[in-house]
Formats: C-alpha cells, sequence, structure tokens
C-alpha cells in the first residue's frame, strides 16, 4: 500500500464529520454566546413538552421533534442579518424559535388553537411568519429547496442584501427538485445556502442506505457549488462555517451547501419508535456530543457561573410554562375560521387600482 | 420527368404559412440539402432544403405570398437533361390538400368530423369577440392578446417578470413570448432549465417572496411534474398559514387536446385544477377574453391556472384598444341567446359549440351558448338562468368524461335548478381513453360539433312543444 493511498480516504455520508476547530478570532462574544446557550436551551425544552403534550393527546397528527440538533440552526441563525430568509421542512419548531417567532404562538399551533402562528390551521408542519422572515414549515419532502431558491432569486431581483437559508434532511437530498434547485441556484448565481441536517437517518432509513457516493456536501459538485461538512453539534463550528457560507452568497458568488453532521435522539415523529438503531448508539451521542452540554462547558470555560447558567434555566423554563398554559387555554378556531383564508378577496389588492 | 417542390408543413397545427424568401432564382442548380427559400408559420421562420439535385425550373409562388397552403406546389425541380418546356405545371387554381385534415370516411360516414386543426384555417376571418365593449378595437390573434397582456402588466408592475422553458431567445416554443426579451431584458424574462417542478417551486418562491411569476408550461402535460408545488405548495400555503402566505402567480400554457402528438401530450387538465380549493382556473376562447382574463390573472393576489389553447393562438378576434382591459375572473358570457337548450362550453369547445348552433338553428332549434371563461370560480348563477329559460343543458368540454367539468356543472345545476330542467342534462366529452395518434382514432376521440348537435337535439326531442 503506498502512503498516498493509505492517507487518502474517501469522504462518505455516513463518516463522521472532520473536526472544525474554531479560530480564537471566530470566538463571538460572551454575551453572543449566553444568547445562543439560551436559544438552544429554549429549543430543547420546548420539544420536550411537546413531546409530553402528544403523549397527553393534546397535540396530534404529526410532530417531529429537533432535540439533539439544536446547534444547527441557532449556530446558522447566529450568522444571519436582518432580511435574512429561512425555509425549512416539517421538523420546524427549533427553526421557527431560533428565527425569533414566539414560544407562545407555536406551541399554541401544536394544540391546534386560535392563537396558533396559524391560527390553528396548520399544525406542527405549517407555520410561517412574515414577520420574522420564516417561509415554513413544508410538509413535502424537498419542496421547500426550489421554493428557497425562489426566495433567493427575489433578494437578488430586488437587489437586497439577503440570504436564504433552505434547510433540507439527509432524506430529502434524494429528491429530484433539490437537483434542479441545485442548477437554477448556480445556473442564476443566486444568493442561497442549502444547510443539509444530515441527522443521520432519513425516517428509518441510515443514511448510508439511501446516499450512494460521497459525502453530501458534495453534492453539488456538478453544478460547482462550494460544499462543507461541518459538525453540527457544536453550535461554534456552525456558526463559523455558516459566517463563510454567508459571505460567499452576499459577495454575490451563488449558492452555498453546508452539511451538517448531527443527530436526533428522537425518532423520526412521535410514533416512531426507531428500533432501526440501538440505545447505545443514542446514548453515546448525548454523551459525548451534545450540543448543548457542549455550549454549557464552553460558557464555564468563558467564567459565566452558575448562578448565571440558572438564572438563564429559569427564564426558560418560564417561558415554557407560560407557552404551554397559552397552549392550552387559547380556544379551538371558531367554527367560521373553516371557510376563510382559501383565496384571498381582490379588495386586498391594490393592483386593480388605475395608475 | 420535373419534380414539384411543395410548401411543406413545419408543425402539426400548421395549414398554411407565407413564403417569405427564394434563396434561389429560375435555372439555378441545387443540390439535395441546399437551403431554397424561407417560410415563416405564426410560429417561427423555416427554412426549406431542396430534397432531390435538378435545376429551378419555374418559382411558382412569388416570395412575400401569404397564405400558401400546406402541399401547394411552390416551384419546379428540373432533373438532368430537361429543360423549361418539359414541365407540366399544375393547374394555377387547383386547391391544395391540406395535409393535416384526417381523412375519416369509414365509421363515421354520417358524423361530420372536425379536426383538431379545423380551426387553423379560420385565420384570416375575425370571429365576434362577444365581450361586453362599445370603444374601437383591433383583430389580434389569442397569441398576439396573450403577448400584450403580459407586456402591458410588465410594463405596470416591475415585479412581474416570466420564466420558462424557451420564453426568452427562442421568443417561445409557441410565439406567445415574441419580443418580451428585447423590451424586458433576462433579468425580467427568464429562460429555464427543462425542470418543470423545479422552476415552479421556484416560481412559488418568488411569490412569497412578494414578486409576480408568470410561470410558463411549454404545455400543461408537462405541468404534471409539478403538480406538487402548485397544489400543495402554490395552492394550499395561504390556508396552512392563517393567511399570512399569498401566493400571487400565474402558472399558464397550452392546454387540451393538440394535433397528432398522442396521449402524452394532448390532454385537457381543468378538471385536475378545479378540484382543488386555493386555485382559480381560467380557460379562455377569444383573444379579448384571453387578454383580459390574463391581465386579472396576473393582478390578482391568488395563485391561477391559466389555460391556453394550441390550437386557439392563431385565431384572430376583436380585442378592444384599452391597455386596462380587464375581463372579471369568475364571470361568464352568453355569447348567443337562445330558448330551446343551453349549451356550455369552454376554451377551444365554445367554438364548436357556436358552431353546433348555427347548425341547430338551421333545424329549428334555438340554443343559448355560454363561454365559462372561468373554471373556479364557476360562474354557477349564469348558467342556473339560462337553464331556467331553456329547462335543457349540454356541457361541452374536451376532458375526459370521468369527474369531469361537466360533471360538476350538472351536479350543481341540479342542486340549484333540478324543478327547471326538462331533459337529463347532456355532456359532451373527450372519449375515455388515451389520445389516439392515427387522424381518424383522433378525430373520434375528440368532441365534434356534430357530437354538440345530436346532444341537444336528443335533450329538445319529445319535449318541444
Amino acid at each position: 500500500m503506498t502512503a498516498k493511498a493509505k492517507t487518502k480516504r474517501k469522504r462518505g455520508p455516513g463518516r463522521p464529520p472532520k473536526t472544525v476547530v474554531s479560530g480564537v478570532n471566530d470566538m463571538p462574544p460572551t454575551e453572543d454566546l449566553v444568547a445562543m446557550y439560551k436559544d438552544m436551551l429554549l429549543i430543547r425544552r420546548f420539544e420536550e413538552k411537546a413531546g409530553q403534550l402528544y403523549g397527553m393527546g393534546q397535540i396530534g397528527g404529526f410532530c417531529h421533534l429537533y432535540i439533539g440538533q439544536e446547534a444547527v440552526v441557532v449556530g446558522l441563525q447566529s450568522a444571519s442579518k436582518p432580511g435574512d430568509t429561512v425555509v425549512t421542512s416539517y421538523r420546524d419548531h427549533g427553526h421557527m424559535l431560533a428565527c425569533g417567532m414566539d414560544a407562545d404562538g407555536v406551541m399554541a399551533e401544536l394544540t391546534g388553537r386560535e392563537g396558533g402562528y396559524s391560527r390553528g390551521k396548520g399544525g406542527s408542519m405549517h407555520m410561517f411568519s412574515r414577520e420574522k422572515n420564516f417561509f415554513g414549515g413544508h410538509g413535502i419532502v424537498g419542496a421547500q429547496v426550489p421554493i428557497g431558491v425562489g426566495l433567493a432569486f427575489s433578494h437578488k431581483y430586488k437587489n437586497e442584501p439577503n440570504v436564504c437559508m433552505t434547510y433540507l434532511g439527509d432524506g430529502a437530498v434524494n429528491q429530484g427538485q433539490v437537483y434542479e434547485s441545485f442548477n437554477m441556484a448556480a445556473l442564476w448565481c443566486l444568493p442561497v445556502v442549502f444547510v443539509i441536517e444530515n441527522n443521520q437517518y432519513g425516517m428509518g432509513t441510515k443514511v448510508t442506505r439511501a446516499a450512494a457516493g460521497r459525502a453530501l456536501a458534495d453534492r453539488g459538485m456538478a453544478y460547482g457549488i462550494p460544499g462543507k461538512q461541518v459538525d453540527g453539534m457544536d453550535v461554534l463550528a456552525v456558526r463559523t462555517a455558516a459566517l463563510e457560507a454567508l459571505a460567499h452568497c452576499r459577495e454575490g458568488n451563488g449558492p452555498y451547501i453546508l452539511e451538517m453532521k448531527t443527530y436526533r435522539y428522537r425518532g423520526h415523529s412521535m410514533s416512531d419508535p426507531a428500533k432501526y438503531r440501538t440505545r447505545e448508539e443514542v446514548d453515546a451521542m448525548r454523551k459525548q456530543h451534545d450540543p448543548i452540554d457542549q455550549i454549557r462547558d464552553l460558557l464555564k470555560n468563558q467564567h459565566v457561573d452558575d448562578a448565571r447558567l440558572k438564572e438563564i434555566d429559569s427564564a426558560v423554563k418560564a417561558t415554557m410554562t407560560k407557552a404551554t398554559e397559552f397552549a392550552q387555554t387559547s380556544p379551538e378556531p371558531d367554527p367560521s375560521e373553516l371557510f376563510t383564508d382559501i383565496l384571498l378577496p381582490l379588495t386586498d389588492s391594490k393592483l386593480f387600482a388605475k395608475v | 420527368m420535373a419534380i414539384e417542390i411543395k410548401m411543406p408543413a413545419l408543425s402539426p397545427t400548421m395549414e398554411e404559412g407565407t413564403l417569405a424568401k427564394w434563396l434561389v432564382a429560375d435555372g439555378d442548380d441545387v443540390r439535395s440539402g441546399d437551403v431554397i427559400a424561407e417560410i415563416e408559420t405564426d410560429k417561427a421562420t423555416m427554412e426549406v432544403e431542396a430534397i432531390e439535385d435538378g435545376k429551378i425550373g419555374q418559382i411558382l409562388v412569388p416570395a412575400g405570398t401569404q397564405h400558401v397552403k400546406v402541399n401547394a406546389v411552390i416551384a419546379m425541380l428540373l432533373e438532368d437533361g430537361e429543360s423549361a418546356t418539359d414541365m407540366k405545371l399544375p393547374t394555377p387554381d387547383a386547391p391544395a390538400e391540406p395535409a393535416a385534415v384526417p381523412a375519416a370516411d369509414n365509421a363515421t360516414a354520417s358524423a361530420e368530423i372536425t379536426p383538431v386543426a379545423e380551426t387553423v384555417a379560420k385565420t384570416g376571418e375575425t370571429r365576434a369577440a362577444g365581450t361586453e365593449w362599445s370603444g374601437s378595437s383591433t383583430s389580434l390573434t389569442v397569441r398576439e392578446s396573450l403577448c400584450e397582456a403580459m407586456a402591458e402588466e410588465m410594463r405596470r408592475d416591475e415585479n412581474v417578470f416570466i420564466m420558462g422553458e424557451e420564453v426568452a431567445e427562442y421568443q417561445g416554443a409557441y410565439k406567445v413570448t415574441q419580443g418580451l426579451l428585447d423590451e424586458f431584458g433576462s433579468k425580467r424574462v427568464i429562460d429555464t432549465p427543462i425542470t418543470e417542478q423545479g422552476f415552479a417551486g421556484l416560481g412559488v418562491g418568488a411569490a412569497f417572496g412578494e414578486l409576480r411569476p408568470i410561470v410558463e408550461f411549454m404545455t400543461f402535460n408537462f405541468a404534471m411534474q409539478a403538480i406538487d408545488q402548485i397544489i400543495n405548495s402554490a395552492a394550499k400555503t395561504l390556508y396552512m398559514s392563517g393567511g399570512q402566505m399569498g401566493c400571487p402567480i400565474v402558472f399558464r400554457g397550452p392546454n387540451g387536446a393538440a394535433s397528432r402528438v398522442a396521449a402524452q401530450h394532448s390532454q385537457c387538465f381543468a378538471s385536475w385544477y378545479a378540484h382543488c380549493p386555493g386555485l382559480k382556473v381560467v380557460a379562455p376562447y377569444s383573444a379579448a377574453d384571453a387578454k383580459g382574463l390574463l391581465k386579472a390573472a396576473i393582478r390578482d393576489p391568488n395563485p391561477i391556472i391559466f389555460l391556453e389553447h394550441e390550437v386557439l393562438y392563431g385565431q384572430s378576434f376583436d380585442v378592444p384598444d384599452d391597455d386596462d382591459w380587464i375581463v372579471p375572473i369568475g364571470k361568464a358570457n352568453v355569447l348567443r341567446s337562445g330558448s330551446d337548450v343551453t349549451i356550455v362550453a369552454f376554451s377551444i369547445m365554445v367554438g364548436r359549440a357556436l358552431d353546433a348552433a348555427d347548425r341547430l338553428a338551421e333545424q329549428g332549434i334555438s340554443a343559448e351558448v355560454i363561454d365559462l371563461r372561468s373554471i373556479r370560480p364557476l360562474d354557477s348563477a349564469t348558467i342556473v338562468e339560462s337553464v331556467k329559460k331553456t329547462s335543457r343543458l349540454v356541457t361541452c368540454e374536451e376532458g375526459f368524461p370521468f369527474a369531469g367539468i361537466g360533471a360538476e356543472i350538472a351536479m350543481q345545476v341540479m342542486e340549484l335548478a333540478f324543478d327547471w330542467l326538462d331533459a337529463p342534462i347532456a355532456r359532451v366529452t373527450g372519449k375515455d381513453v388515451p389520445m389516439p395518434y392515427a387522424a381518424n382514432l383522433e378525430a373520434l376521440a375528440l368532441p365534434q360539433i356534430d357530437d354538440i348537435v345530436a346532444a341537444a337535439r336528443t335533450a329538445c326531442e319529445g319535449f318541444k312543444g
């Protein structure tokens, strides 16, 4: 065996990520780290509560929890700028919270109440906020990807200095429309970061049993789209990669792919017993790679004391108590809501006025 | 023996064209494959090649001649050793055989068959637009009126743009977007890769991003690749977002039966899209309606399915001279008043319904013809009002009968005007088969004028007087 063959190993979709060492200059100010910790903790507590309410029958249908993946969306959002847009698929609660959407409104949507972001008509997989530039929440695997490219198209069309962050999973990367989207995004040099959240399983199928070839980060190679594999359990690594990708897009260089190697602790949805992997595998990830443990350790190293951490924990807990109560007490939508929001009335459109 | 060079058919629906230019003159030697002339159709300018070696004996149709029928002899080619005096010229007035008209004379001898390309032959004449307008008007083809509608709306609102396959540099696969690239540039007139699901989804995202996309499908057959984005993303998101996420987008392109292209390229999708809440579905017949409805569609804050018809593109109609000409979506038009039977149709079937009404009049039956214009919202009020007058109803569509538009209209009329009906409602539809290729079978599969006449007569029979 030659020395070259020994060192040159192919990157595969199932291999662990290369460790990204954050440089000293990448270290955000401590207060930013605190904010990231708080966001990640909120997502964790929110999802735990959602799981609990699902078990109590207060949340129906499909409910996909984000526990374990918190560093991905929080790291990405910490690098974004006002006006940047976000679109994702149905594992979307964390994305909404990271975009600054209110926990009350998200939880009340899960319980199908009037106070929900979609007034109870969308549910877990379909929520939106124009105010926070969150464009869903889409239930069909892969369908959000061309939509994200369309949002990037509108940024470019309107000369906005913004980027669309389009999230997709390791299952979605095998959908044809993803490659249609890669092609058009590269062809027209659109400002979009494709964030592949590789949590290792597309429902119950291990990524290595579903995805051929090289790393998912390399799936844009044929289109000339740069791609990077990132340790998605390390929020600073995510943030560093996100800053680079977003800068690439903002400078007019076209799309960028980030493959986030991450892990979901829970099943695909609440009804998934997750028999396709061992308890040991999950426990090992939790113990050795938990993103929240990692950032807590980092904060301690930055001399954030236990009292401050406890304060944050209490604040998050209070937010969740309030959100849960709101979601349980907000009334169900009025029956008249059944027939609203199907079509917009023309009176809403100023376009019929003579110019 | 001298060889006849004939006017070639350059597309499935072409019946005539303009002999734009000769590149050879009498007496020139030509070799097989040499370009000898340029021909303009309503879609494109095409080159004509010599099919044999020889010498041009005589050019019979001068450059610049319009309306040259397919298969008309346009020049004579002399073979080796022949001279001009050997030529036997065709009789000048002999009508050229139309190539695209299927010879359906066996099983359907008694029924008169309307070939798909029937209406193209009428390009020269202008049909009444039949739309409410008292000002001046100009005769335009449906193709021109659609192009004008887009150009006017793009001038009016800089957020309107068009994307699709071949819409820009090629000037449109059916020339509907001709000239738009020159006026608006490549930022707003965008050639896409062949990637329907992708660019339909991109359009939806751009509409969420507050642009107003017009997405052209080369034909609606290809939109099946994109139907998930149209239904799940464009149509449903407003509802699923509690009213936040309007999607102002127009999906447009030719729909319905084309000519001799078989099952995958020849189908009406009206009932597919009309089935789903959250979409408006429009299918104009006349050029005036095509223009007014397309402008309304572009300004509408909702996703619109705009179904055009390839065979109608070249037909001319009077179109109002008004750059703010809007036809409201959801309003049908009574094109012909009658008292014995109501015939409801949309898109190309309106022309056949009007022809059927002419024939019925000769037979003493007074038919009222309604052009639906919009499939959804459906103007049931206008249909019901007419049925209350005539008590009989025939619905016409090119689509399949099962769960078609006719089935929906029949149900609504039963719900709203059951007591007024004097005869069962009749449906005239495409046959319940994939579209065949053979000319005679294709003609049999399509709803014909005589089918409408027969259905109307059946409805009236025994109930008159």
